[in-house]
Formats: C-alpha cells, sequence, structure tokens
C-alpha cells in the first residue's frame, strides 16, 4: 500500500473519454431517457386499467397500450408502404420548406433594408400573413393543376411567411453601432448588407427556421389528410394515419403519430445542429 | 471606401507626428423633431481640440453629449454651423475618426483578432504578414494575446473595451472619440480601465475627445475639461487640468486637483439646478423663486 501510493499522485494524466463514454455520461441524456421510459410504464398502465379493475379511466382507458402498438410498429416496419409514406412526407416538408427559406430570406432582408420596398410590400404582406395555411387549402386545390403541386403551395405559405416576419424582425434589430462602427472603418452600403446585417440577422434566420419547419409539418399532414387519397398525390404520414383511421386500426393511428413526432424531432435536430455550425458564437451562451 | 483628404496619416503611423487631429466646432447647432415636437440639444456649440490633447467633455445625462459625438464622427450632419477636422470640414463618417461606443460595439460574430482586422480588410490599406504582425501587436498591447480566438461574449466587460481600444487604434484614426467609454464596468475595473486607458494615452498622444460623466475620471484623464450646459447645450466653462503627467491616481487627492472638482462641480451644480427648476416641478420653481425674491427685499 505505502509503496503504490505515490504512484497514484504521479499518475495524473487526464483519462480521456470517448464521444460515446461522454455521450453515456451526459446527465441530460439519463434524464430524458428515464422521462420516456416513465411516460411509457404509465400509459401502459393506464391503458390496461380496463383489464385489471374492470372500468376505463377517460382518455387514455380508450388508447392502445405502448406493446400492442409496438407490435404493430414491428408489423409495418419491414412494409415498404410505410417507409414511402415517409419519404413522401419529408419530401413535401422539405420542398416546401427550403422554397419558403429561398424566397422567404431575401424577401425580409429587402423589406428590412430598403423603405420604399417596405412601403409597397408590407402592407399587403401584413394582410395575407394572419390567414391559416389551411385556409389556403380549397383556393389552391381550385387554382393548381394537381394535388401535389397544392400541397406544396400551402406547405410553402406556412413556413414563409414566419420566416419573412422573423427576418424583418432581426435584421431592423441590429445594434446602430454596429452599422456605425462599420461606416467609420469605411464600409460600404454592400459591405454592410454582407458583414453587418446578413450575420446580425442569422440567429433570426435560424429561428424562423426552427419555427416554420414546426409549421410545414402541421401543414403537410393536414393537406396529405384533406387530399392525400386522391387519385394524383397520395402516401404521407398523414395518409398512413387516415387510412389507418379509415382501416379502424387504432394502434397503426398511433404508430402513425409517432412517427410523425419522430420526423419533426429529426428535422428540428438538424436545424439546431445547422444553427450551431453557422453561428459558433452562439454556442458559448 | 471613403478615403478623405484629412486622412492623411492612415499607413502605419509609426511617427509620432501622425494620428495626431485638431478638431474645431464652429458655432454648431442641432436639433431633432418638427415644428412643435421640435427639441434644440445643440445650439452655438463653439470648441477646439487641441492636436494631441486628452479632452474631456462633461456635463448632465440627457444634455446631448452623444449626438456631439454623432455629429463629429459624421453620423449626423449639424443643422449649421461646421466641423473642421484638421481644417477640413466632415462631411460623414470616416476612419480618420474613430468612436469608442457607450455600450461595447464589437461585432459578435467575428473573434477578437477578426474584430481587429474588420476595418484594415474592409479598406485593403494593410494586408497579409503586415496585417497580421499589426493586429497581434494591438492586441498584445492591450493584453489581449491569449484572447484573441475568443468571441466577445467570452470577454469579460474591460477585455471587451481593451478589445474595442484596438480595433479604433488598428485604423489610425486622427482623433479617438469616447463616449462614455467604462460606463457600465464594476468600480474596480473601471479604475484598472482609466490607469490603463491613460498609459496607453501618454505613449501615442494621439489626439482624443472623451465623453464621460464622472468628474474623478475626467480630471483623472485630461489636459482640458469642458464642462457643458444644460439643454439647449453649449460650452458652459473650459478647465485647462494643470495636473504633471505620467499622472497617478493619488494626484486626484492633491489640493489642485481639488480646485477643478470644485470649480467643475459648481457649474455643474448650478446646471442641475437649471435644469431641474426647468424641468416642469412646478412647486419646486415657485419655493426657489420666492425665496429669491424674499433674498433681494431683505437685501
Ligand atoms: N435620433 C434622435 N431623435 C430624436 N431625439 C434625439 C435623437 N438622439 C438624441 N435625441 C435627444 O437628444 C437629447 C440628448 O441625447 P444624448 O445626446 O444621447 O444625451 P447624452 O449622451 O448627453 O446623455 C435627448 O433628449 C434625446 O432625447
Ligand atoms: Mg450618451
Amino acid at each position: 500500500m505505502a509503496t503504490t501510493a505515490p504512484n497514484v499522485y504521479n499518475q495524473r494524466t487526464v483519462v480521456r473519454r470517448t464521444r460515446w463514454q461522454k455521450f453515456l455520461a451526459n446527465k441530460k441524456l439519463w434524464r430524458g431517457v428515464t422521462a420516456i421510459l416513465c411516460t411509457l410504464v404509465l400509459w401502459e398502465i393506464g391503458s390496461r386499467w380496463d383489464e385489471w379493475f374492470g372500468f376505463r379511466l377517460p382518455f387514455i382507458g380508450f388508447i392502445p397500450p405502448p406493446s400492442d402498438v409496438m407490435v404493430a410498429w414491428l408489423e409495418v416496419l419491414p412494409k415498404i408502404g410505410y417507409w414511402q409514406s415517409w419519404y413522401l412526407s419529408f419530401k413535401r416538408v422539405l420542398a416546401g420548406f427550403l422554397s419558403a427559406m429561398l424566397l422567404g430570406i431575401p424577401f425580409g432582408l429587402a423589406l428590412a433594408v430598403n423603405r420604399y420596398f417596405r412601403d409597397i410590400f408590407f402592407p399587403p404582406f401584413e394582410v395575407l400573413r394572419p390567414i391559416p395555411p389551411l385556409a389556403w387549402v380549397p383556393a389552391s386545390l381550385i387554382f393548381w393543376p394537381t394535388n401535389e403541386m397544392s400541397i406544396a403551395f400551402v406547405t410553402f405559405l406556412g413556413a414563409f411567411f414566419t420566416i419573412v416576419i422573423n427576418v424583418l424582425g432581426g435584421a431592423r434589430s441590429i445594434d446602430i453601432s454596429y452599422l456605425r462602427a462599420a461606416q467609420s472603418m469605411g464600409a460600404t452600403q454592400l459591405d454592410m448588407f454582407w458583414r453587418i446585417v446578413l450575420p446580425g440577422t442569422l440567429p433570426s434566420i435560424f429561428t424562423g427556421a426552427a419555427v416554420g419547419m414546426g409549421i410545414t409539418w402541421e401543414v403537410v399532414l393536414a393537406a396529405e389528410m384533406i387530399s392525400g387519397g386522391g387519385t394524383q398525390a397520395g402516401g404521407g404520414l398523414g395518409f398512413f394515419i387516415w387510412n389507418s383511421y379509415m382501416g379502424g386500426s387504432l394502434e397503426q393511428i398511433v404508430v402513425g403519430m409517432i412517427s410523425i413526432g419522430i420526423a419533426g424531432y429529426l428535422s428540428s435536430s438538424a436545424i439546431r445542429y445547422l444553427g450551431t455550425v453557422c453561428m459558433p458564437w452562439r454556442r458559448l451562451f | 471606401m471613403t478615403v478623405t483628404p484629412a486622412s492623411s496619416g492612415e499607413h502605419e503611423a509609426q511617427g509620432p507626428a501622425s494620428g495626431k487631429g485638431k478638431l474645431e466646432l464652429r458655432n454648431v447647432n442641432k436639433g431633432y423633431g418638427e415644428a412643435w415636437e421640435r427639441q434644440e440639444v445643440l445650439t452655438h456649440m463653439s470648441l477646439t481640440i487641441a492636436p494631441g490633447d486628452l479632452t474631456a467633455v462633461i456635463g448632465p445625462s440627457g444634455c446631448g453629449k452623444s449626438t456631439l459625438v454623432d455629429l463629429i464622427a459624421g453620423f449626423e450632419r449639424p443643422d449649421s454651423g461646421e466641423i473642421l477636422l484638421n481644417g477640413e470640414p466632415v462631411t460623414g463618417p470616416a476612419h480618420d475618426r474613430m468612436v469608442v461606443f457607450q455600450e461595447t460595439a464589437l461585432l459578435p460574430w467575428l473573434t477578437a483578432y477578426q474584430n481587429v482586422a474588420f476595418g484594415p480588410k474592409l479598406r485593403g490599406d494593410l494586408k497579409g504578414e503586415a496585417l497580421d504582425a499589426e493586429i497581434n501587436r494591438l492586441l498584445d498591447k492591450v493584453g489581449l494575446a491569449e484572447f484573441k480566438d475568443k468571441y466577445p461574449i467570452q470577454l469579460s466587460g474591460g477585455m471587451q473595451r481593451r478589445a474595442e481600444l484596438a480595433r479604433a487604434m488598428i485604423n489610425n484614426p486622427l482623433i479617438m472619440i469616447m463616449d462614455e467609454p467604462f460606463r457600465g464596468l464594476d468600480a474596480m475595473t473601471r479604475e484598472l480601465m482609466q490607469e490603463f486607458f491613460l498609459k496607453l494615452f501618454e505613449e501615442t498622444r494621439r489626439t482624443n475627445l472623451f465623453v464621460t460623466s464622472e468628474l474623478d475620471e475626467a480630471i483623472f484623464l485630461a489636459d482640458r475639461l469642458i464642462v457643458l450646459s444644460n439643454r439647449p447645450t453649449s460650452v458652459r466653462e473650459t478647465i485647462e487640468i494643470g495636473l504633471p503627467r505620467p499622472r497617478e491616481f493619488h494626484m486626484l487627492s492633491s489640493p489642485e486637483a481639488f480646485k477643478y472638482k470644485r470649480q467643475a462641480m459648481e457649474v455643474l451644480h448650478e446646471e442641475a439646478m437649471r435644469g431641474f427648476t426647468r424641468s416642469g416641478d412646478q412647486q419646486a420653481f415657485l419655493d426657489a423663486y420666492r425665496k429669491g425674491d424674499e433674498a433681494q427685499s431683505d437685501g
């Protein structure tokens, strides 16, 4: 003992942990896992109540227990149709979301930096903005030649307004002393746009993107439920749920719902990850 | 690219003569708002800032100190009057006048190093290794060599102020304008920053306009102290601060410093009273008025 003790002090090498070890040592992860497990256990107990005591709990008693849902899920997992639903929904979300970003960011920035542009385009924008995306569905079904196009359009609208408002607000709230400092140092109008306004708006762009992505999912699924059963544009996770409803499979409805939850989580994680990559100074908050 | 004729000393101002501008304000007026909402902020403002001097400007809060800074920096135009830098009229912002703002204006998305590099990179007047060497020299000078790759949010308040000093200095301005630069720092950091800034100034003696609302700070740093009146604001008093350089903190407790302090305090107090009685507190005004009457009839 006495001989080994000094060695312990000498071996003060820092043990480098692997990423995986760090991941597993993360308390946040374990709290999350515990919370999900607890929810599943309560849900299981709640929905099996009927079989145990003879009367049903309101709400939760009518939902199939997670074990049954798991069985239903395992059934659909190998089927190509289930993955096709994922693919179709994702494709629509991405199409609507990306086109909203592509048009919304320049439009929002133009509103922010040019007074004349703002005076002309902001009023009609503000009139159209409060109209909920789903209220556009009937009109766009009529206007656009295919169902697929009208779904894409409505999806686009859902994200577009949110992104524009965020970009506009973000760009307008840039500290004026940043612009003044840059001006003093010899920045041209173009320099100020690229070097101050754009990076200064980046946080708001990502906020808009995160909120917009959420809205896009809502809209796509609702649009799929409304029009997905038609002949031209089918499938998608929204239609998957609708189809399960028509087929009377309660377990599959829940499978569809959880799939949507996972899809939404994956999308917003992707945006958050992109945000930390594009804005390293924000990681430090 | 704004290259003004006045910015003669823009390339590496190693020579002691460069970076010293003379600034003159002649009868400058500035107000905000239209018609009945109009508020005159500065009236008949005339002052001269001698080359190589540190001129402190002190005045009550809201009297228009930042407005004065905006005019000199060229962010705002005077309604009438002239602002001359080395004899040339000021027409807009340019890198011959650098402002260190009241709140930090470091760009949050750039590291300390990138922030300092911002100006020269924009203009392209300093490039490659020469630029790199100059940035490192300045960051070292302000004690941030180890922190050059940190973002502003990772720096303490004092460090941010020093990074901002480095960012201004690399542009070799003829005059540095500081708008209450140490406001918001805690007392300890503030004192350290005053000492640090003073050393920096005494080394280079670059013309400096230092706006503050702290009398001790002004007397400690300045060659000349300009006391502003209440709004509409003009120069109320100019006090030459004759304390020897290099300055030390203990000089603030010398009888001489005390004399300057009392002189400035009297003016400031008078102005504060004037602003107070005029600013809508009618009862206070009437009381003061009556007292004045009584004093006259007594005497
Ligand atoms: N852009 C502006 N528009 C209207 N009023 C302004 C503007 N800038 C400053 N003022 C007014 O001018 C006065 C002086 O402000 P400021 O120069 O910031 O004072 P100080 O820096 O001495 O505290 C204030 O009453 C403020 O309301
Ligand atoms: Mg101010």
